[in-house]
């Protein structure tokens, strides 16, 4: 191979096929160079617009996925008899395996849908899980959202209609100040890369607020470290401390926010705190009708908001013609904001007052003084002409750190509106949304909210996930009690629009509130790393009820590697490689686009699979087909679609809407976008535009979206969204309000039952507020003192590169991190082996020392550790013996309060409060340097290699 | 003077995401360096054979402390110790673009040049059982069948946040130069005269000056909700006490 | 650095040997009797540890097969030029056991001129040697004359103990003077050796983490090196032995390289048994291989403040 180097060796005479990447969420463009069939080199495709030609650590890692020991090559069957988790299977094949869940579902779905539940883990196809969940007819469907971060879609969807996440992004070509909140990596990871570089070459201010300071902190100009779950506080005293000196962008605030609009202070109405509205002819809509009220200044009374020439008051009280008192709403959120002051954050936060004052001035300032102002036209929803776009360049960015925490929705509001007092929301230099953002507050889709939705043989009228806009749009029965499995759309968890796939286990082994019959698992590690409390949970997953029968009777995993969760399933559903085959980002689901339009991208296989490995899209247009869903079959039972690519070609929401998986080259020309009759080329047309189609939206439809009657008529005549209304935004919350009246007993529609009314009265409040995360507030902080977090490494992704022989030499084993005054205080020393012990168990680990953490926090990489033998790692693996999981530390419940149990989640939205744990360390004495707790070690299954190569030497095209 | 082929690298927007690691190694496994091995990759403590790695240094204490990242690779000495210790001539600088280089044919695989390099930059093949190192991906950079804009080290095109420049440092005028003088570009160990021809570009600090006089202007939105910025004038006034 | 065996092996075989051959030329003008085949005896056995030595340095080589290569870049590499010395010397003792074998073959000025020739090359390969090393500057410790006297002297005091070892066993009349030259080179480097020691104490070392990553600041550490797995860093740099053992591990060297073999050269005097002789050579000998494993374990590469902390 090598004969001397400086000889040219000629890339050439390869072949190089373009698709995306699936290393991780983010989903760059790819270009593989294969060699003889083998994959030589995967570099980020130069010409694709979401990563420009660059790559990160784990997609320059791929190859090593495609020669992974870990491998699943056969569907296999759990040995009769054996134990769940024992991984004893046999072989079986794929017809038998479709006849097995052919037979078990019909009759599932014949007598009972919601007794099966289809659950997924971090997967990009929800458009078409969720689809296939919806055609059986049960509502028991999630994915990862509800553990990952329900609370930064719903804390700023039903804030301003549009969010972090994969939503929407910090404009960074423009803005000045940037100030990132609890992010580690996040999902546009190369974009955020690249930004975050340009911006800071090009003079921009970089701030980080996070306990610890590695990646992207690393870099900030200045790092804030703050303890963990207190940034609610942080952000109110910011937003204290700019309405105090009139740092706002007042008519940012009037015109585009609810903030001048008048509320009912009648304390004796059942209207109390809603606002109060006009009597005006309102559409048929899903949402906020013009008919509220302003307070005029020169007239000195009431007049229907945004009528033209008002100029109204946007503090205040005052009493109506009928007598009824009204404040603004911004003025009750100045009266909320009174007690959280700088000095009083400081106490809860460990920032210093000084630096909260300092941070707001450069915020307020910033956004006042540098404006910007780009020679763009555009009209806004009220018919007035602008001559240009102007915007405020302060940009935020913030991920689970603020998500994972129960109190994370009210804190997601306190910055939300913070971005807006700013008047920073869809402008240049602030916070841009993507396509099919910004939708409606909330967004229209709603969930069943009756059991009788769920019937035998039907599909399901509603979508499995939705937007509750009040209790009304609950999924519960006639006592108030949850339909769905993890109980989300509850009065429990009333806005768990991700739903709650973390209680789906504990929930279906109790029979809490029913058993269910089958559980499928797509791409999650539900018995290790994306579980909480795993040592129970796998416990669980084995229990049988009196009769010996398992409490969850059957379950099916579909993966693609032996992960843990393999070792507990029925049967096994070997899948494809993302370079082996078709998958689409669909419009309809969590597509890439860029704030200059929409875009969604597909993958188009390069290499062959093993034969005995099947895509996941296939099996479930397969099952739909056997089981005759109405969307997948003829009228005379016939299937519809031969395979995947032919389904996302063919197939409509509606038949002849011309909306389908695919938004690019619609129409029999394909010259048409996002609607339009399905073009059999369109597959073609991707593969020949680098996988991806990108819409440029003109200029003038590219910002303040919210309002832009421009860009909301393109949006509705391509289906993109029902209504061209304005979104206004929702510095006060009329929607968490309506759940406070209901819980007060004020309305006359459905109530919380009786034991969950101060839940809902204490955390549906209209204007976001501060509180404990529920667990630290249970926890003896005198014994358990220190936070315990985790963070995503940019060179691993979740559970799923161990097997990877290059990503898994950088980070083989973890540690927990901790400020050296820990170890001084527990006397031990740096790279001890430590017991880190929470309320719910205790974990043996190494520790490392580092000055970049919050003294407070102890922390480490998300997901290193592994359970024995997992994966096709050698037993004794690094992964097993010197890595460990914090997820052993984390419970899936509160502490039980007398009767009651609770997810520990964020009581508005369900989402899984990781990062609330408290923990104590100590000196392991045993002398056994060992991580704990073991597992039994893990069998290598059927079908994976059972040699594992002692050294690996690859070089593509060289058969070894 | 000749040319000088080098990585310059921006510590200023290093995030530490190990790109630049993987993408190297995959570039040169199966590229006229390659392959490059590793040893027990799955089983316990794996261990294998790389170019380039990304450290991490914490600088300071909390809560004055600085992460740094900080990728190594061969810095291309322009003096470069290893060379005139290698026994065979297998090590060896370019004459042509002072890439320092090791021809695997001729290697015993002794170790002596990893010995006489302070950096740490040499691995040994523990297969093919010589040295190797960092090439500048040689057999990138002057390849005709990639376009131009492709004919650069993987690690470079790979790198998210464009922390890797690469170019001649002895041509004033190339990137790499401009960005070592205008950002303080500096070599590693200069104790050791090897003159290194990868440079680093050190952190900068942007910082925001607010003059007080500057949190409330004229305009300030409160005046027109009645409410005077500085705060209420309610205590006693000359006018309230006194008269002319 | 980690101690690598083959040339442990290879310095102190090839040490003893130079050292061998030395004294035997040393003692030539002593060689009265001519009865005894003491010389060419003793100069076969220097052969014997010059080829041992040599045959140890392959195991050093990834590529021994290429070995050859080794004397290419002699201009420039000590190592190139040690490879040269070697097999010069060694086919210089051949020629002189050769001479002995044959006597007659050279008048007993040829063989003066054949027997300084060779130590002048034996002194030259101690110098190529100990350069291979001194000259990587910055290893501190090894970057010091002291390193080529080191290994001249304690290689001279090995060739001599086993000389008088070997006069023992077949020629009693050069032993006085082989055992007080034994004993003098072993007491030369003890003094030689521990100056090296103190001088390697008092080391100041110019390259820190400091200069290692550029930036100034007094507290610098290393929070990761990039991956948990191992690498060629970690192996080839590090001992992996504790404070304690290399502190602990100087003392037995003193002791049994210099102080037992003194002793028992001087109790042979008391009680002239050969075993002590022989004894005091191999005790010497393992004190050398702990000797030239210290030699390797004290010296801290630069590269080893990359490579600090695993996480
Ligand atoms: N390389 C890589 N990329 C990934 C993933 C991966 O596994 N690997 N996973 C993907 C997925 S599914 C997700 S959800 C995203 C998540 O992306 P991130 O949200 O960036 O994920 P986390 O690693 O959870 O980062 C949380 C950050 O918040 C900080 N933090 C924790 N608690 C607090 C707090 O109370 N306040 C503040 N201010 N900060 C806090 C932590 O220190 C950490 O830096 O990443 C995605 N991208
Ligand atoms: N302690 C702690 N726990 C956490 C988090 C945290 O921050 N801290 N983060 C949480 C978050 S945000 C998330 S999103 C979850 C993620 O948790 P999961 O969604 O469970 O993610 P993975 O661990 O990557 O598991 C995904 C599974 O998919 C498999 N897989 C990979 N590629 C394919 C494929 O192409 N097809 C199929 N069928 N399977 C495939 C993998 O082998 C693996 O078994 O973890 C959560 N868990
Ligand atoms: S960021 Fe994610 S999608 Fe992009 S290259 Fe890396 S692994 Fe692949
Ligand atoms: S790829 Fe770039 S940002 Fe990432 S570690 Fe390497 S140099 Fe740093
Ligand atoms: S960095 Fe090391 S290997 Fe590279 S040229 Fe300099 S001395 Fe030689
Ligand atoms: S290992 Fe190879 S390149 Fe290095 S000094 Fe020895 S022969 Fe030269
Ligand atoms: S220049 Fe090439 S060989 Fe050197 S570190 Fe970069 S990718 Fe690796
Ligand atoms: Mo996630």
């Amino acid at each position: 191979m090598n004969k001397s180097l400086g000889v040219n060796v000629k890339t050439g005479g390869n072949e190089v096929k373009n698709t995306t990447c699936y290393m991780c969420a983010c989903r760059c463009g790819i270009r593989v160079t294969l060699r003889q069939g083998e994959v030589r080199y995967i570099e980020g495709n130069p010409d694709h617009p979401l990563n420009k030609g660059v790559i990160c650590a784990k997609g320059a890692s791929g190859i090593m996925k495609q020669h992974s020991p870990a491998r699943l090559t056969k569907p296999l069957l759990r040995k009769k008899g054996s134990d769940r988790g024992a991984a004893e299977f046999e072989e079986i094949t794929w017809d038998s395996a479709f006849s097995i869940l052919e037979r078990r579902l019909a009759k599932i779905r014949e007598t009972d849908p919601k007794k099966f539940a289809l659950f997924t883990g971090r997967d990009q196809m929800q458009a078409l899980t969720g689809l296939f969940a919806k055609q059986f007819g049960t509502p028991n469907y999630a994915a990862h959202g509800g553990f990952c971060s329900v609370n930064m879609a719903a804390g700023m969807i039903y804030s301003i209609g549009g969010s972090f996440w994969e939503f929407g992004g910090p404009d960074l070509e423009r803005a000045r100040l940037f100030v990132m909140i609890g992010t580690a990596e996040d999902h546009h990871s190369n974009p955020l890369k690249m930004a975050i570089s340009k911006f800071k070459r090009s003079g921009g201010r970089f701030v980080s607020i996070n306990p610890v300071r590695t990646g992207y902190s690393a870099i900030a100009d200045e790092w804030v470290p703050i303890k963990p779950g207190t940034d609610g506080a942080l952000l109110l005293a910011l937003n204290h401390e700019l309405i105090l000196h009139g740092l706002y962008d007042r008519d940012f605030l009037i015109q585009y926010t609810n903030a001048a609009e008048l509320v009912n202070q009648d304390e004796d109405s059942n209207e109390f705190g809603m606002f109060v509205r006009a009597e005006v002819p309102a559409d048929e809509g899903c949402f906020d009708p013009p008919n509220k009220l302003w307070w005029d200044r020169n007239l000195d009374r009431a007049i229907l908001a945004r009528s033209e020439k008002a100029d109204p008051k946007l503090l205040g009280h005052y009493t109506l013609a009928d007598g009824t008192p009204v404040k603004t709403a911004f003025q009750l959120l100045v009266e909320r904001l009174r007690q959280y002051t700088p000095e009083w954050a400081e106490t809860v936060t460990g920032v210093p007052a000084d630096t909260i004052r300092r941070l707001a001035h450069e915020m307020g300032v910033t956004a006042r003084d540098q404006k910007i102002e780009l020679p763009i036209s555009w009209t806004d929803v009220w018919g007035r002409e602008h001559d240009s776009v102007t915007g405020n360049p302060v940009a935020f960015h913030a991920m689970r750190g603020l998500a994972a925490h129960s109190n994370g929705f009210q804190t997601i509001r306190a910055l939300s509106i913070l971005m807006t007092v700013l008047g920073t929301i869809d402008r240049p230099g602030g916070f841009r949304h993507k396509a099919p953002f910004p939708r409606p507050i909330p967004p229209c889709a709603k969930t069943p909210n009756d059991p009788s939705a769920v019937r035998p043989g039907t599909p399901l009228g509603d979508m499995p996930l939705g937007w509750p806009a009040e209790p009304d749009d609950l999924f519960v029965d006639e006592h108030g009690e949850p339909v769905r499995i993890d109980k989300a759309f509850s009065w429990e968890y009333p806005l768990a629009v991700h739903g709650m796939m973390h209680n789906v286990i504990t929930n279906a082994t109790r029979g809490d509130p029913y058993r269910i019959d089958t559980l499928m698992i797509f791409m999650a590690n539900m018995a290790w790393n994306s579980t909480m409390n795993t040592v129970e949970v796998r416990k669980m997953l084995n229990e049988k009820d009196e009769n010996g029968e398992f409490k969850i009777p059957f379950l099916v995993v579909c993966d693609t590697f032996q992960s843990e969760t393999v070792a507990f399933a029925d049967l096994v559903l070997p899948d494809t490689t993302y370079l082996e085959r078709h998958d689409v980002m669909s419009m309809l689901d969590r597509p890439i686009s860029e704030y200059e339009g929409p875009v969604d991208s597909v993958r188009i296989p390069v290499i062959d699979p093993p034969s005995g490995c099947k895509p996941f899209q296939e099996v479930l247009i397969e099952l739909a087909s056997r089981l005759g869903f109405p969307k997948f079959v003829h009228k005379d039972g016939r299937r519809k679609f031969k395979d995947y690519p032919d389904f996302v070609v063919n197939y409509e929401t509606d038949p002849g809407s011309g909306i389908g998986f695919l938004a690019g080259w619609r129409g029999e020309n394909g010259d048409q976008f996002m609607k339009g009759s399905p073009n059999p080329n369109q597959w073609e047309k991707y593969r020949q535009n680098n996988c991806v189609y990108q819409y440029h939206l003109p200029k003038s439809y590219q910002y303040m979206r919210n309002w832009n009657m421009g860009y909301l008529e393109w949006a509705q005549d391509h289906r993109l969204v029902r209504y061209a209304e304005a979104i206004n935004l929702h510095i006060y919350s009329e929607v968490l309000q309506q759940f406070r009246l209901a819980a007060q007993g004020k309305t006359s529609d459905r109530q919380p039952p009786d034991r969950l009314r101060k839940r809902i009265e204490t955390y549906f409040d209209p204007l976001p507020f501060y509180y404990e995360p529920l667990e630290s507030r249970m926890t003896d902080k005198g014994k358990y003192p220190l936070k315990a977090i985790t963070q995503r490494p940019m060179a691993m992704y979740h559970s799923w590169d161990s097997q990877n022989a290059w990503l898994r030499q950088i980070h083989s084993h973890n540690y927990l991190y901790m400020s050296p005054l820990v170890g001084k205080e527990q006397e031990f020393s740096d790279g001890d082996w430590i017991w880190v012990e929470s309320m719910w168990g205790k974990v043996k680990c190494m520790c490392r020392f580092s000055e970049a953490v919050e003294p407070g926090t102890v922390w480490t990489w998300n997901a290193i550790g592994k359970a024995n033998g997992a994966w096709n790692l050698a037993p004794g693996s690094d992964e097993a013996k010197k890595g460990f999981l914090l997820n052993h530390l984390i419970s899936e419940e509160l502490p039980a309060a007398e009767h009651e149990s609770y997810s520990n989640s964020d009581p508005i939205t369900g989402q899984a409060a990781w990062y609330d744990v408290q923990v104590r360390v100590y000196p392991a004495e045993d002398g056994k340097n060992m991580s704990m707790p073991q597992f039994d070690k893990m069998k290598p299954v059927p079908g994976v290699s059972k040699k594992r190569k002692p050294w690996l030497a690859y070089f593509a095209g060289e058969k070894q | 003077m000749s040319k000088q082929l080098a990585l310059v690298i921006d510590l200023n927007v290093c995030v530490g995401c190990h790109a630049c690691v993987t993408s190297c190694k995959e570039w040169n496994t199966s590229g006229s360096a390659g392959a490059l091995p590793d040893e027990r990759p799955y089983g316990k403590d794996p261990s294998g054979t790389f170019f380039n790695r990304v450290q991490t240094f914490e600088v300071g204490e909390f809560p004055n402390v600085e992460t740094v990242h900080f990728p190594k690779s061969c810095l291309h000495c322009e003096d470069p110790p290893c060379v005139p210790v290698c026994p065979t001539g297998a090590s060896y600088k370019r004459e042509e673009d002072g890439i320092v280089l090791v021809d695997y044919d001729k290697c015993i695989g002794c170790e002596y040049c990893s010995w006489a390099c302070p950096y740490g930059a040499r691995e040994i093949d523990t297969r093919q059982k010589v040295m190797k190192k960092c090439t500048l991906c040689v057999d990138r950079i002057y390849d005709p069948e990639l376009p131009e804009s492709e004919r650069k080290p993987a690690c470079v095109l790979a790198c998210p946040t464009s922390a890797r420049l690469f170019g001649d440092v002895n041509d004033p005028d190339s990137e790499v130069s401009v960005a070592i003088r205008e950002e303080g570009g500096y070599q590693l160990m200069p104790e050791w005269g090897t003159n290194p021809a990868n440079h680093y570009l050190p952190r900068r600090k942007q910082r925001i000056t607010i003059h007080e006089d500057e949190l409330i202007r004229a305009d300030s939105p409160l005046k027109k909700e009645g409410v005077h910025p500085h705060g209420p004038v309610e205590d006693v006034t000359l006018d309230d006490v006194t008269s002319w | 650095m980690n101690p690598a065996f083959s040339v442990i092996f290879l310095t102190t075989l090839i040490g003893t040997g130079q050292g061998l051959f030395i004294a035997v030329v040393f003692g030539q003008p002593y060689s009265g009797s001519g009865t005894s085949n003491y010389g060419l005896v003793a100069t076969i056995l220097a052969f014997a540890f010059l080829a041992a030595g040599l045959f140890a340095s392959f195991f050093h080589l990834g590529r021994p097969e290429r070995a050859w290569r080794a004397v290419t870049e002699w201009r420039t590499s000590w190592l190139s030029r040690e490879v040269i010395a070697l097999p010069i010397a060694m086919i210089l003792v051949l020629i002189y056991a050769l001479l002995q074998w044959i006597p007659g073959l050279v008048d007993g000025k040829g063989m003066n001129i054949i027997g300084l020739a060779g130590v002048f090359v034996m002194l030259a390969l101690f110098f190529c040697t100990g350069m291979i090393y001194a000259c990587v500057k910055f290893l501190q410790e090894w970057a010091t004359p002291w390193t080529i006297i080191n290994y001249t002297v304690l290689g001279t005091a090995s060739g001599f103990v086993l000389a008088t070892a070997l006069s023992a066993a077949l020629d009693v009349a050069r032993l006085g003077e082989f055992k007080g030259l034994a004993i003098a080179f072993t007491l030369i480097g003890l003094i030689t050796r521990l100056f090296s020691f103190q001088r390697n104490n008092r080391i100041k070392y110019r390259s820190s983490i400091q200069t290692a990553v550029g930036i100034k600041h007094r507290k610098i550490t290393q929070r990761s090196m990039g991956h948990t797995g191992g690498s060629f860093n970690t192996r080839a740099f590090f001992h992996h032995c504790s404070h304690k053992l290399i502190s602990n591990l100087r003392l037995v060297v003193i002791v049994i390289v210099f102080v037992i073999p003194v002793a028992m050269l001087i109790l042979y005097g008391y009680l002239p048994r050969e075993e002590i002789l022989w004894a005091a050579f191999i005790v010497q000998y393992i004190g050398l291989l702990a000797e030239r494993w210290l030699f390797f374990a004290q010296a801290n590469h630069p590269q080893n403040l990359y490579y600090q902390t695993v996480g």
